[in-house]
């Protein structure tokens, strides 16, 4: 499973969408290769990806993608993290 | 338990590779593992007290983020054509800089005006709105610069442990002096560091 944490520059809140998310999949027990992009080339490394990860806003610019997207609004809120990849990956 | 699709795994390094001459931040970015980043400057190192400034007055995100980049640059961590590059990424990418309610993290890609890696801490006398759907309005711009991807990881990686934890973002917005911020920081990562706990 590949997650693709998508911001503007790929260095400020993209790379804190991958920490949270590293910590949410590890109590949620999932194994997935994390990686950061921009949103200049996010719409390639979509296609190889299964998740993508991001805000709201860029959610809007990055348009129509193969993989699920999922929006993040509280960067720092793990809660929130936890709650949307568990909807999003587990099966229930 | 996950592990549905193994068939990105493959790809993944060729893809990097691919990506690396006209992004080649991409690939340390991709590379910087959870292990790595206790190499990195903490998060006290990264925020010299001259980048802290409290209560500033601004009338709007411009010169909220405006303020964040003349700490950068008080700070010697970027010179004053950064700040321009800042305001410039939220005129073309929009507000998603607003992080979290209240507090957005303003920055721009790596460039010659990054000196060195930093960040800047900035409250405002009133918030102001960016435009953000859901964390409107900010109170704090937390400036970033970094010369590449990975440098100011471990950094903000204790940010976002500080600002999840409601007392101990309670205590940073209340902080009268640039060195109370700096001594929640640090009080912080000595426990860290002890591992009695993380918050």
């Amino acid at each position: 499973m590949k997650i693709l944490a998508v911001c503007g520059m790929g260095l400020g809140s993209g790379l804190l969408l991958r920490m949270q998310a590293e910590k949410a999949l590890r109590q949620l027990g999932i194994d997935a290769d994390l990686e950061v992009a921009d949103i200049g080339s996010a719409r390639a490394m979509a296609q190889t990806a299964d998740l993508i990860l991001t805000s709201n806003e860029l959610a809007e610019q990055l348009g129509k993608v193969k993989p699920r997207v999922v929006t993040i609004s509280n960067f720092v809120d793990l809660k929130e993290m936890v709650e949307k990849l568990r909807a999003a990956l587990v099966k229930t | 338990m996950g592990g549905r699709c193994e068939s990105g795994m493959v790809e993944r390094d060729l893809h990097v590779d691919a990506r690396a001459d006209d992004a080649p931040w991409i690939r340390e970015v991709t590379s910087t593992s959870a292990s790595t980043e206790q190499a990195r400057p903490r998060l006290s190192a990264l925020l010299p007290i001259a980048a802290i400034r409290l209560r500033i007055p601004a009338m709007d995100w411009r010169a909220a983020v405006r303020a964040s980049g003349e700490a950068l640059v008080a700070a010697g961590i970027t010179t004053p054509a950064y700040t321009d590059q800042m305001i410039a990424t939220v005129e073309q990418l929009g507000p998603y800089i607003v992080i979290a309610p209240g507090i957005a993290l303003a920055h721009a890609r790596p460039s010659e005006a990054v000196l060195r890696p930093g960040l800047s801490w900035v409250t405002l006398a009133q918030p102001v709105r960016f435009g953000h759907k859901d964390n409107d309005p900010v109170t704090l711009i937390v400036g970033l610069a970094a010369p590449d991807s990975s440098s100011h990881v471990q950094g903000l990686a204790t940010l976002a442990e500080l600002l999840e934890d409601p007392t101990r973002r309670a205590a940073l917005m209340a902080a009268n002096t640039p060195r109370d911020v700096l001594g929640v920081i640090t009080e912080y990562e000595r426990r860290d560091v002890r591992g009695v706990g993380r918050g």
